[in-house]
């Protein structure tokens, strides 16, 4: 690090790139419709930031700013956006009358105050930290944490491990039923079956179809007499409408479906219609609960 | 015996408090407590007399000490008795008399569910009226004054339920108060210029008073007299008072209340020498009242109505004896008590009539009683030769004196006072001559119930008929010392020696005219009263029905139109400025507070509208308040 | 040469974290919205611990950090939490207050 390090003009043009990029990045904060584009975008400030620490003279910072910021805090938000339902969209119907046109004006006047403060300041040439980082940064700041500022580190280890409790507790669920393990669950089927509700199906559920042209789990399978079987497709791609008709597959499970199949001439042996097939099979668990 | 003078006005104090305090459970004797507590009083005060009679004459003021009372910084008031011959004789009078008239009651309430009640305030009438008698300072003289205006009170309206007596009694005790603030006013005037309310300290720097001051203390003495003893302007409410039972109007009349103005007035003796203007104003007041008392009791056709004029204008006499300063105080007294005597001997009389003729007190439907009340007929003759000054009955001694009295002075005043002191002496004898006559003599108005007259005939039936001894007694007793009691008293130099310690000893001076023509011009017209009442009412026959009569007699039928004239001056304006009071209170006072609280409701209501319950609107508020102080920091350090 | 451009950059950054969290309904990226003026911040104290010429700016900013760890961790457990109760995690649903 050199006298001219401070402010030099190298410094300026990796600023000049990254603060615009960054900003770009925070707006997305502001109109990503997605939470999972908007915390993509506050990654990538968090990591011009870094950027920029290292810049100001401060690896140690930097560093943290990756490893704190960017691998953990962005990190436990991505996971418990994944928890809550990724593709919760935001609506974009404003409920609160007038909120977004006070938004846009505080925004404004923040702005304002925060130029007017920083353009009137007398802001001196600076220092540089190359006396501070003498030996080296990481052992200065060291130098800081573990010296004049000890006790606040000891209140803020405290404070850490009062925040670990505290989202202990706040997440804690206490189970309320014994767990269902399989001999409950064929039980609660029997007697669903014995009352006439739920599938009406006592035995495993069958496999979805597994065919040489189409191995998917979103063809439903073929009973003996080839007409498809709805429950061996996963439930939530039943819902989601993701289901195949043996139709959509080819030609060949069509005619099977629609009872006119006629043995091919040199062909490869045709896939067995097996349905109980258990390389494809399924949990009993997943079955009754169709 | 002196320091337990206390006794007099205990005893019947504790008496009504029993009386109060037990409720029914004392119905059945109550009463016989209520006159022995009356005439034991009447016993500790003859006692303590006695034992004053036994001092000599420089020693027979007493002040007896009791406790401290309002010891408050400057103002350092003890309660205590003084207890010298002018309270002596007022505490004669009163437990005397009201101890008859205590008597009298058991006889005439005999039929009243609230007898019992009724003595309890007779009681508490009795000792108001000896504290106020008794009382070392104006202080307690005001404790007692109050106590008469309570007691007053709960007896003229002792049956309020009749709207009108109610009325009646809240008439008295209104214009009472009106007396009650100069009185009120006097004290912190005494107080700011003497730094003392007890008699003795004011009668020693009282004459270090400037005149305007003294006189000042003087009108409003006399405007607190003017209101208990009924005199003009405050007349107005004496004949209402009427509407107690007949007992207490004899006591209110006779015995207490009505003479406590009078006792005032000699009482601030040295405050009156000290103002002279407002002595003259005293006279004035005395000399007029006295008119307009006989003028009002010549017009009523009602028997106690006609009496409480006659009350006006004889304490009119004593008023303006005591307007006339120390020469006529001992006068003053010397007429009360003569006239304590006569006029409860009148007013028992009168309820004895009232009792036998059906509770009726109109004196054309009366006549010719003599014959079925023979007792009752010998005492109000006494009782009527005695208010009308025949020699040798009471009111000769007394009221001739006062007479005379009047006619000493220089320039107008003893012209004006005598004269109007000689009218008055003739027009006393006409009304109480009319009274006399209408009442026992001439035709009978009424019809026995057993006759058997037809229906048509006009006249009341009534059965009249001597009242029972328990009765009759008190006013046999009162009935001679109406005819003995002037004698008595002026033997030697009597009552006016005996007060001569508290009014100081004056030399009679010469009266303009000679003392025998007034004599002899007084009886003259006293005789010409009651010959001209003879004509009219003993010899004639008085119609049933009032007939229209002269101005004058409506007027005085009227009371002078002084109810009017109070209505247009007091109660009116009264009215008037109540209600813009009660205007500016709702509008302003009110107005002011709930419109304070409609703003902080109405405020409240728009700010409400900021706690939405938005977590979002609250940052907004935040960051608000944070652009807003920023932004004042930094265009502060500019 | 001053290093003004790295504040009004870090003035920028923690307007749009304002507005973040006065617009957006859901939680978590209002929360986001506080994190980024946390950093916004952070860029400004190492800025002036470099015009300064001592390490207290980085020292703060290295507290800072750690404080946001601390409040990110709780704050996500509440929206973990309120979700589970109520299935949803926009600011407005929970106004019950209103009432």
């Amino acid at each position: 690090m050199t006298e001219s390090a401070v402010g030099s003009g190298g410094e300026l043009v990796l600023f000049c790139i990254i603060g615009p990029l960054m900003v770009v990045a925070a707006l997305a904060l502001l109109f990503a419709r997605k939470p999972v584009h908007a915390a993509v975008g506050l990654i990538f400030v968090m990591i011009g930031m870094a950027f920029l620490y290292t810049a100001l003279e401060a690896p140690f910072l930097g560093v943290a700013q990756v490893v704190v910021y960017t691998g953990a805090i962005m990190i436990l938000f991505v996971f418990v956006l994944m928890l809550v339902g990724v593709d919760a969209a935001d609506s974009v119907a404003e409920t609160i009358r007038g909120q977004r046109w006070i938004a846009v004006a505080l925004g404004a006047g923040l702005v304002a105050v925060l130029a007017g403060v920083v353009l009137t300041a007398n802001l001196p040439p600076a220092v540089g930290l190359e006396e501070a980082n003498a030996m080296t940064n990481p052992v200065g700041v060291a130098y800081e944490i573990f010296g004049s500022t000890v006790f606040a580190l000891e209140l803020v280890g405290v404070l850490l491990i009062t925040a670990a409790l505290g989202a202990i507790t706040l997440t804690h669920k206490e189970r309320l039923s014994a767990i269902r393990d399989q001999r409950a669950t064929v039980r609660l089927r029997q007697r669903a079956y014995a009352r006439g509700e739920g599938s009406q199906v006592l035995t495993p559920a069958p496999a979805p179809g597994v065919y040489a042209l189409h191995n998917a789990a979103d063809v439903p399978a073929l009973d003996p007499e080839g007409n498809p079987i709805d429950i061996s497709v996963p439930r939530v791609l039943r819902i989601r409408g993701q289901e195949l008709a043996p139709a959509d597959v080819d030609g060949h499970v069509a005619s099977i479906a629609s009872g006119t199949f006629v043995q091919p001439v040199a062909s490869p042996p045709a896939p067995s219609p097996d349905t109980s097939d258990p390389a494809a099979g399924r949990t009993d668990e997943e079955g009754g609960e169709r | 015996m002196i320091d337990l003078a206390w006794l007099v006005v205990a005893i019947p104090l504790a008496s009504s408090a029993l009386l109060l305090l037990l409720g029914r459970r004392s119905d059945a004797w109550g009463h016989l407590l209520a006159t022995l507590a009356a005439v034991a009083s009447f016993v500790v005060g003859l006692l303590v007399v006695l034992e004053v009679l036994g001092q000599s004459p420089e020693e027979r003021i007493n002040d007896v000490h009791l406790f401290s009372w309002i010891p408050a910084g400057e103002l350092s008031i003890d309660a205590g008795l003084r207890v010298d011959p002018l309270s002596l004789t007022f505490v004669m009078l009163i437990t005397f008399v009201g101890s008859l008239i205590h008597v009298y009651s058991i006889g005439y309430m005999t039929h009243d569910p609230a007898r019992r009640r009724f003595f309890a305030y007779l009681n508490l009438f009795v000792a108001a009226m000896l504290v106020l008698v008794l009382a070392d300072s104006y202080a307690l003289l005001f404790v007692g004054w109050e106590g008469v205006g309570l007691a007053s009170y709960l007896l003229i309206g002792f049956w309020n339920h009749n709207t009108d007596y109610a009325v009646a009694a809240k008439k008295a005790f209104v214009m009472n108060r009106v007396g009650d603030m100069g009185l009120i006013v006097a004290m912190g005037l005494m107080f700011a210029s003497l730094g003392t309310v007890s008699f003795s300290g004011v009668d020693a720097a009282a004459s270090g008073l400037s005149t305007p001051m003294a006189t000042a203390i003087g009108l409003l003495l006399l405007l607190g007299a003017c209101g208990k003893s009924a005199q003009f302007p405050l007349q107005a409410w004496l004949g209402d008072a009427m509407a107690g039972p007949t007992p207490v109007s004899a006591l209110i009349h006779a015995a207490t209340m009505v003479t406590a103005g009078v006792y005032l007035i000699v009482r601030a003796d040295s405050i009156f020498s000290a103002a002279p203007t407002a002595q003259l104003v005293t006279a004035c007041v005395g000399a007029f009242t006295l008119l307009l008392g006989a003028a009002i009791a010549c017009g009523k056709d009602d028997i106690k109505k006609s009496l409480a004029g006659s009350t006006m204008s004889q304490i009119g006499y004593m008023v303006l004896a005591a307007g006339l300063g120390p020469i006529g105080y001992a006068y003053a007294i010397f007429h009360l008590v003569t006239h304590g005597f006569f006029k409860a001997g009148l007013f028992l009389g009168a309820g004895s009539v009232m009792h036998a003729n059906g509770d009726s007190t109109d004196m054309r439907t009366y006549g010719g009683l003599r014959k079925v009340m023979l007792v009752t007929w010998a005492t109000f003759a006494v009782c009527w030769l005695a208010i009308i000054g025949v020699p040798p009955f009471a009111g000769f001694y007394s009221k001739d004196k006062i007479i005379e009295t009047a006619f000493v002075g220089e320039g107008w005043q003893p012209w004006v006072f005598g004269g109007a002191a000689l009218v008055g002496a003739a027009v006393t004898a006409f009304y109480m001559s009319r009274m006399f006559f209408m009442t026992f003599h001439g035709k009978a108005r009424w019809v026995d119930e057993a006759s058997k007259l037809g229906a048509d005939d006009p006249r009341p039936r009534r059965h009249p008929h001597e009242s029972p001894l328990v009765m009759t007694l008190p006013v046999v007793v009162l009935a001679i010392g109406a005819v003995s009691l002037g004698f008595l008293l002026s033997l030697g130099d009597g009552i006016t020696g005996w007060l001569e310690p508290v009014t100081g000893h004056v030399d009679h001076p010469e009266p303009v005219l000679p003392v025998p023509v007034i004599l002899t011009a007084t009886l003259v017209l006293v005789a010409a009263g009651v010959a001209l009442a003879w004509r009219q009412y003993g010899m004639n026959t008085v119609p049933l029905t009032a007939p229209a009569g002269s101005p004058l007699t409506r007027a005085a039928r009227r009371d002078f139109f002084a109810d009017d004239v109070n209505e247009a001056l007091a109660m009116r304006p009264g009215q008037h400025l109540t209600r813009t009071l009660v205007y500016a209170d709702t509008a302003v006072v009110d107005g002011a507070v709930t419109g304070a609280a409609a703003g902080t409701v109405a405020s409240g209501r728009v700010l409400r509208k900021l706690q939405n319950g938005y977590v979002r609107s609250y940052a907004a508020m935040i960051l608000a308040g944070v652009v807003i102080a920023g932004a004042v920091l930094h265009l502060v350090r500019l | 040469m001053s290093l003004m451009h790295y504040l009004v950059l870090s003035g920028i950054l923690f307007t749009i974290g304002a507005v973040t969290v006065l617009v957006r309904r859901n939680a978590i990226l209002a929360f986001m919205g506080v994190e980024l003026m946390l950093n916004s911040c952070n860029l400004a104290l190492v800025a002036f611990s470099r015009v300064h010429g001592t390490l207290t700016g980085q020292v703060m900013a290295f507290y800072v950090m750690v404080v946001a760890a601390a409040e990110v961790v709780v704050g996500l457990a509440i929206i973990v939490s309120i979700y589970r109760a109520r299935r949803t995690v926009s600011v407005d649903e929970p106004s019950l207050l209103r009432n």
